[in-house]
């Protein structure tokens, strides 16, 4: 458990203190290292259920504790799955484009950040956590540099900060009124009322903005459409989970009965209104990696249908909710990333970023748009893919739970993705003038985009092994 | 009406004045400090909420140094990036935003 924080750790404070060359050459034992640390806690969690370990030997009211139940170990898997594909990519693309030296100590903080989150075990590391993962996913950002990506970053630091802000004030109530900041005691004395809802709503509020969930979502397309390739498959697919998990971790296991049903719906409002408006907006734009952050708005609304679903409904669908929830965070990262990884690729080759002339992709790099198209039938939830499952859960649930309005946004949704999807394909597949200049992309690059897509649709497929692992220590 | 309770609802009231800031204003550098002055509210609450029969209560002081040290950090990189900004473009704001 220490080396899922403390390899990415040590690397990132190494390839700060060693030079670029070398920080790029520790990358692959890197990855493998956390790699076998996070498979390792996944068996750990299978084999003996939670696990819980106290930092030095000093217990929780004093000390602090790392705890791995299902849900954080699927959350950790899925981060090393996704950042050690996403760090090969990045090997090979910055041989191609500026801005390597600085991104493997920033990525290895982010990888650090993330894994400490997914592991704490009270309210204040979290909210450590949380801001060390903003600061270093700004960092990433700005390696863009160009006054665009700049301001973007601004604007996504006073983001973070303010939701980080609203998060610190919600724990000082609860550390106000309860006396304590580890969620397994909070879980224990919060109880439903005014204050509790106060505590939450702040709470909930922040950790949407960090989440970009509609109508707080403006920072979004912006920062991760002006990212270098690899930093916007990180920061659409893993970056904005963290705020999420944090939000579904304090909304079943701390709050429970204290976050209402009411609360619940009024989450899925703006989900279903993420789902259509991020839709819609992906499909009036003109530049292709605008076009897949604003996919990433509406399919972080999918996201958000997990609250209204599994609060305060029977047994049954609160748990195809909770399932289906979370798979789809888990195909969404890793579809999402594969995404960005293969529209970047076609964004450098051609040199442009017009969705309008990508003629001769599908001749020219048939991997990368493979590779897009596969994570395409990912998010528009196609059989058999990762996507399709989570869907299918969903619409259960919806339909268990006698709210059968969600399953109205959830068929909106993947139509909406199909035809955005579908718009970029066509494009794709016109032929291309005789000698349409492109710049070679790395087969490597294109493989780590399609290896992506590939995982997001075989998710389908292999759904029990996650939906088990979630079921260890669940709540709700 | 005890002292802690006073101090966490000043602390509230200056959390809800550096948001109105931070929303209202334009340049970037008043942003900033708008968050610094939400951040101290936020301090200031988390200490004066946790006063348990007049015994100071350690726990909420670590808290608070450690969000000090975290401020102080994220205000020092948020400077850094609004510099850039500034030499590479002249702006200090962030409003002017390229269309959806």
């Amino acid at each position: 458990m220490m080396a899922l924080i403390a390899v990415p750790l040590a690397l990132g404070i190494a390839g700060a203190l060693l030079g670029p060359r070398r920080a790029a050459w520790l990358a692959l034992p890197g990855i493998a290292a956390i790699a076998a640390a996070a498979a390792a806690l996944v068996l750990e969690v299978l084999d003996s259920g939670p696990q819980r370990l106290a930092l030095g030997g000093f217990g929780a009211p004093l000390g602090i504790e790392l705890y791995a139940d299902g849900l954080s170990a699927l959350m950790l898997a899925m981060t090393a799955a996704v950042g050690a594909l996403v760090s090969l990519y990045a090997r090979q693309y910055f041989a191609l484009a500026a801005g390597g030296e600085r991104f493997w100590p920033l990525w290895w903080l982010a990888w650090a950040a993330m894994n400490a989150l997914y592991l704490a075990a009270d309210v204040f590391n979290l909210y450590v956590t949380l801001e060390l993962l903003g600061l270093a996913a700004v960092g990433l950002l700005a390696l863009a540099g160009g006054a665009v990506a700049l301001a973007a970053a601004l604007r996504y630091l006073l983001a973070a900060l303010l939701g980080s802000l609203a998060y610190l004030l919600g724990v000082a109530l609860l550390y106000g009124a309860h006396g304590t900041l580890a969620l397994q005691e909070l879980a224990r004395v919060v109880s439903p009322g005014a204050f509790s809802a106060l505590a939450l709503g702040l709470m909930a509020t922040g950790l949407a903005l960090k989440t970009a969930l509609f109508p707080l979502h403006f920072w979004l397309p912006p920062a991760h459409a002006s990212a270098l390739t690899p930093v916007s498959a990180l920061l659409s697919g893993l970056v904005v989970k963290a705020s999420f998990y944090l939000l579904a971790r304090l909304w079943f296991d701390v709050f429970g009965p204290a976050a209402g049903p009411a609360a619940g719906q009024a989450l899925g409002v703006l989900g279903a209104a993420a789902i259509v408006w991020g839709g819609v907006a992906a499909l009036r734009q003109r530049k292709l990696k605008l076009l897949v952050a604003y996919s990433t708005v509406a399919q972080i609304g999918y996201l958000f249908l997990l609250f209204p679903l599994a609060t305060g409904t029977a047994q049954g669908a609160a748990l195809a909710a909770w399932t289906g929830g979370l798979l789809y965070a888990v195909s969404h990262a890793a579809a999402k990333a594969a995404m960005f990884l293969a529209a970047g690729s076609i964004v450098h080759a051609w040199g442009e970023d017009d969705i309008e002339h990508l003629e001769g992709t599908s001749a020219r790099l048939p991997w990368s748009l493979f590779a897009f198209a596969l994570a395409g039938v990912t998010l528009m939830g196609l059989p058999p893919s990762g996507g399709f499952i989570a869907k299918w859960l969903l619409l259960r649930s919806a339909f268990d739970a006698g709210q059968w309005w969600w399953a109205v946004a959830i068929l909106a949704g993947g139509l909406l993705t199909a035809v955005y999807v579908f718009r970029v394909l066509r494009s794709a597949f016109v032929p291309s003038l005789a000698g349409r200049k492109l710049h070679p992309i790395p087969l490597g690059m294109q493989l780590s985009a399609l290896a992506l897509a590939l995982a997001s649709v075989l998710l389908g497929l292999a759904a029990a092994g996650p939906a088990a692992l979630l079921e260890i220590g669940r709540t709700p | 009406m005890s002292a802690g309770l006073a101090y966490a609802l000043a602390g509230v009231l200056l959390f809800c004045l550096g948001l109105q800031a931070l929303l209202a204003q334009a340049h970037v550098l008043r942003k900033i400090l708008a968050v610094n002055i939400m951040a101290s509210g936020c301090f200031l609450a988390l200490v004066g909420l946790a006063q348990r029969g007049g015994v100071p209560d350690p726990v909420p002081h670590a808290l608070v140094l450690t969000g000090i040290v975290v401020a102080v950090s994220s205000t020092a990189f948020a400077l850094a990036l609004l510099r850039r900004l500034a030499a590479e473009s002249g702006r200090t704001t962030l409003d002017r935003d390229p269309a959806p």
